[in-house]
């Protein structure tokens, strides 16, 4: 880490990386909560509407009060990351945005405003409307926050995975050929699954933390019980579904993005019959010499368990990070992998064509034949797929920082692992066993609520980490996609965001302990 | 729908968002008066509710207006926000702070106290209309930025747009006509929100004063507003050469484009004879209190028809006065066709968008904030 935070430089891109980063991960601390509860809530208003007892219309108000406290700084932090594609990165804007913007204005058309309207008739519509229009309008909040959650990840599985378009040297950008390839991309449906049900995990951690909290405290006992059964069972769903959709987005990575699997293995030399990595050590503060060095020592693993995830098969092969730079491997879709060199070389010439075409269809240009811009053009498709390489001028470029994707995978699975068994175990123990008198169990649920956001974002970072250096995958580097600004402007609002965002993150937490520990009656 | 037909229709739809988010708006404006019409905590409390329940939409708005230019027309989102960094950084950091601010106010343990989230929401609603309306006269006056596609090849110095001085937007605050109709917007959007106020909280002592800083704000609205008009409309304009693509200053062309397209003249005169009754009628008569939809639709007729006028009929809507060639027009920094058509589709969802945010504005304002309501607890 130590080495990271002394080769920030004082270049634009580093610090718009920096930003981008910063608002995505406030972002991330917000929005989980916000998917989560709107389901918890909307199933306790839906027990109120069923049965109509004063005691579920209350625990309904009482987690839609704590939803509301944060999904304003949901909605804040969100704002500043849609923005920021076109301030900070507005090559990436031109480059992309035929492609990129479309799932951006369906979030705001379609999920936005049905978020917007619907959130303030469930805060505000208890006394306005009907009991059913109430209860139609939480789910409806509910289902704007996840549509909206689908648009973005669209958008993002994209950057992941570039499909469903083709470059167009006259405009100098790329352009959609197929909106469906490009909204139901597999990527994005993996990731979707994935990161929603995630989202879930923190909600029905949050709910059973808090109602252990007031079981603690020996207060709301009921609300706490009936809160700690549906968070329980809607957690243990969710940590099901995020195994399995987890493994489903590893499988897509191992295919699309081979070097962040790499990278998330701190795999050097790859082969057959790979063992997917428990632990080993790896050292958090620098990059290991990946091209010098063996593989990490003390590696614990499960014998041929990365093959088996990457290629469904437990003897397949799976790249090192050498084997992607050297190539000459079969890839998946059973072509020969180029080798790094290669690919530079293919992406240089498909800048060049692109120079030459560019030149040649000039209007001052008249003395150019038709025959020869169609050299040039055919020339410059068969080499576009390497286009971002162009710009890429050694092999350190293209790896990403190995540590923090090692550690933050293991987090994350980890902590995935020990969420399956918190509430399996907490489900049993609230349907089976009195659990008012159980500490231990109150104080692993305070517990497991920060590791739940740390599971959380170490998602994204392995996502995003794992991505360097590109913005869109082996098509535009974050140094070519970036805004030409200066280094000192970017630093200033960075800095301003941090101390925002910090100081609305306390105040927030001061809220929302101050109205958890009022109770639903405050 | 040809290529051309679409790239006109994205630019009504884009500037119908930026209409409805001018009304839209009326929220700032009575934040920017809060201390103003209500003398009280619970005068205050009824407006900071009143707004409360209202400014989810305006920020919606902005931000789908934010997509929508994003997905139809990506120069622009890459040329203006990348490089007018400043004047969009500190718009966003105003809504930033409004957005929490509802929420956090009356809140225990909020930290700052509720003066700051208070004070906040007067900043959002001095600084979002004023530097929006700064912003959107730019499309009239031309802003300082070269746009060069070929950059793209050079990879020392890839990026295609960049701004041609070092104040990355906040030269458009030196321009005095940028000023007036930002001004203008500023003044407008608390007329807006005075309507709104009147009609939606039930308080007499709040309409009384309503009434009186409607006058208030009526007056150097109209002034600046009928001054940045007539001044676009007589001074040279950016034209475009439909087949050549290039730019070129032509006298007086928002007002020829106002005679060619005789609809958007209509809207312009209907919208602004709507805003005049909508504030007469409140002014004048003392039970009238539904000022807000006569001045609204007045105010989205307004703004459509000038941001049209700024795009349509071969019009440079984002024209650059360093380097004429690199102004934006709806055809040089449109998607592609397959994207337009694509989203036109999508587009065909916002009247049924429209229509259940009209059903539950309906039922939510069917009676008015009041004192009564004060003492329940579905309150900010």
């Amino acid at each position: 880490m130590t080495d990271i935070l002394l080769n920030i430089d004082a270049s634009s891109v580093d610090w718009s990386r920096a930003q981008f980063a910063l608002t995505a991960i406030y972002h991330w601390l917000f929005v989980p909560l916000t998917l989560g509860l709107a389901v918890i809530m909307g199933i306790m208003e839906t027990c109120y509407y069923r049965t109509r007892k004063r005691f579920w219309k209350d625990t309904a108000r009482f987690w839609q009060k704590l939803f509301g406290i944060n999904f304003a700084m949901g909605v804040a932090t969100g704002i500043i990351l849609e923005f920021e594609f076109g301030t900070n990165w507005s090559n990436y804007s031109w480059f992309v945005g035929d492609i990129f913007g479309a799932p951006l204005a369906i979030e705001g058309i379609v999920a936005f405003f049905m978020e917007a309207t619907f959130v303030s008739v469930m805060f505000f519509g208890w006394r306005k409307v009907s009991p059913g229009f109430h209860l139609a309008s939480t789910w409806l909040t509910g289902l704007g926050a996840t549509i909206s959650a689908w648009w973005i990840l669209v958008a993002n599985a994209w950057m992941q995975y570039p499909v469903g378009c083709e470059f167009n040297p006259d405009t100098m950008r790329n352009e959609m050929l197929s909106f469906a390839d490009v909204a139901l991309s597999p990527f994005a449906i993996d990731k979707f699954c994935h990161t929603v049900t995630s989202a879930w995990i923190i909600g029905a951690v949050f709910t059973v933390a808090v109602g252990c909290y007031y079981l603690l405290k020996k207060r709301e006992e009921k609300l706490a019980v009936e809160s700690i059964k549906i968070g329980a069972a809607f957690g243990l769903f969710a940590s099901l579904l995020a195994a399995g959709t987890g493994d489903g987005s590893a499988y897509r990575v191992a295919s699309v993005q081979p070097m962040k699997l790499a990278a998330m293995e701190a795999l050097y030399n790859g082969g057959t019959d790979v063992g997917l990595t428990a632990v080993a050590w790896v050292n958090p503060f620098s990059q290991p010499d990946y091209s010098n060095e063996g593989e990490p020592p003390l590696r614990i693993g499960i014998p041929n368990g990365l093959s088996f995830l990457a290629t469904r098969d437990a003897h397949g092969y799976v790249p090192g990070i050498n084997d992607i730079i050297k190539g000459g491997y079969r890839k998946p879709d059973g072509t020969m992998a180029l080798s790094l060199d290669e690919k530079i070389s293919r992406g240089s010439r498909a800048v060049n064509d692109l120079a030459t075409y560019r030149s040649m269809k000039s209007r001052d240009r008249k003395d150019v034949s038709e025959d020869s811009v169609a050299v040039v053009l055919n020339r410059l498709k068969a080499n576009m797929p390497y286009f971002g390489y162009g710009y890429v001028s050694d092999a350190e470029q293209t790896v990403p920082y190995i540590p923090v994707c090692f550690w933050a995978f293991r987090a994350m699975v980890g902590l995935g692992v020990l969420f399956i068994l918190f509430f399996a175990v907490v489900l049993f123990m609230v349907y089976r066993k009195d659990i008012s008198n159980a500490k231990w169990l109150h104080v692993a649920a305070l517990v497991m609520l920060p590791l739940g956001y740390i599971a959380s974002e170490s998602g994204w970072i392995v996502a995003e980490f794992g991505r360097q250096p590109w913005t869109i995958q082996d098509m535009l580097p974050t140094w070519v996609a970036v805004s030409d600004i200066g280094s000192g402007s970017v630093m200033l609002t960075f800095f301003i965001f941090l101390v925002l965002f910090t100081m609305l993150l306390a105040a927030e937490i001061t809220i929302l302990c101050k109205a958890i520990k009022k109770g639903p009656k405050a | 729908m040809t290529y051309i037909f679409l790239q006109h229709y994205w630019w009504f739809i884009v500037s119908l968002l930026g209409a409805l988010l001018v009304f839209l708006m009326f929220v700032q404006g009575a934040n920017s008066l809060l201390f103003s019409l209500g003398a009280t905590e619970e005068e205050r409390r009824m407006i900071v509710n009143s707004t409360g329940r209202k400014w989810e939409l305006t920020f919606t708005t902005l931000v789908t207006f934010g997509g929508a230019f994003f997905a139809s027309f990506p120069l622009f989102y890459s040329t203006s926000f990348g490089g007018a960094y400043w004047l969009w950084m500190i718009i966003l950091f105003s809504f930033v702070l409004q957005a929490v601010s509802y929420e956090f106010q009356n809140k225990h343990g909020n930290i700052l106290g509720t003066s700051a989230y208070r004070w906040f929401l007067i900043i959002n609603g001095i600084a979002g209309p004023f530097l929006l309306g700064c912003a959107v006269a730019t499309f009239f006056n031309g802003s300082n930025f070269v746009v060069s596609k070929m950059n793209l090849t050079d990879g020392m110095q890839p990026v295609i747009s960049s701004w041609a001085n070092a104040s990355h937007g906040l030269d458009a605050l030196l321009d005095p006509w940028n000023l007036v109709l930002g001004l203008a917007v500023f003044f407008l959007a608390r007329v807006l929100g005075i309507l709104y106020v009147m009609n939606n909280v039930n308080d007499e002592n709040i309409r009384c004063r309503g009434s009186v800083r409607l006058i208030g704000c009526t007056v150097p609205f109209l002034l600046l507003f009928v001054a940045f008009l007539v001044r676009t409309l007589l001074k040279d304009g950016y034209a475009v050469n439909a087949s050549t693509g290039e730019v070129y200053m032509q006298p007086m062309k928002y007002l020829a484009n106002l005679a060619d397209m005789w609809y958007v003249a209509a809207m312009l005169v209907a919208g602004v004879v709507m805003v005049l009754y909508a504030i007469v009628r409140t002014v004048v008569s003392k039970t009238f209190v539904r000022g807000i939809w006569a001045g609204g639709a007045g105010t989205v007729l307004v703004v459509l028809s000038l941001l049209l006028c700024a795009g349509w009929n071969d019009t440079a809507y984002y024209p650059s006065n360093a380097d004429l060639q690199s102004s934006l027009t709806i055809a040089n920094s449109c998607s592609s066709e397959f994207t337009l058509r694509t989203m036109t589709y999508v587009s065909f969802l916002v009247p049924f968008v429209l229509a259940y945010i009209v059903v539950v504005w309906r039922k939510m304002d069917r009676k008015g904030i009041d004192r009564d309501e004060m003492k329940s607890d579905d309150l900010y």
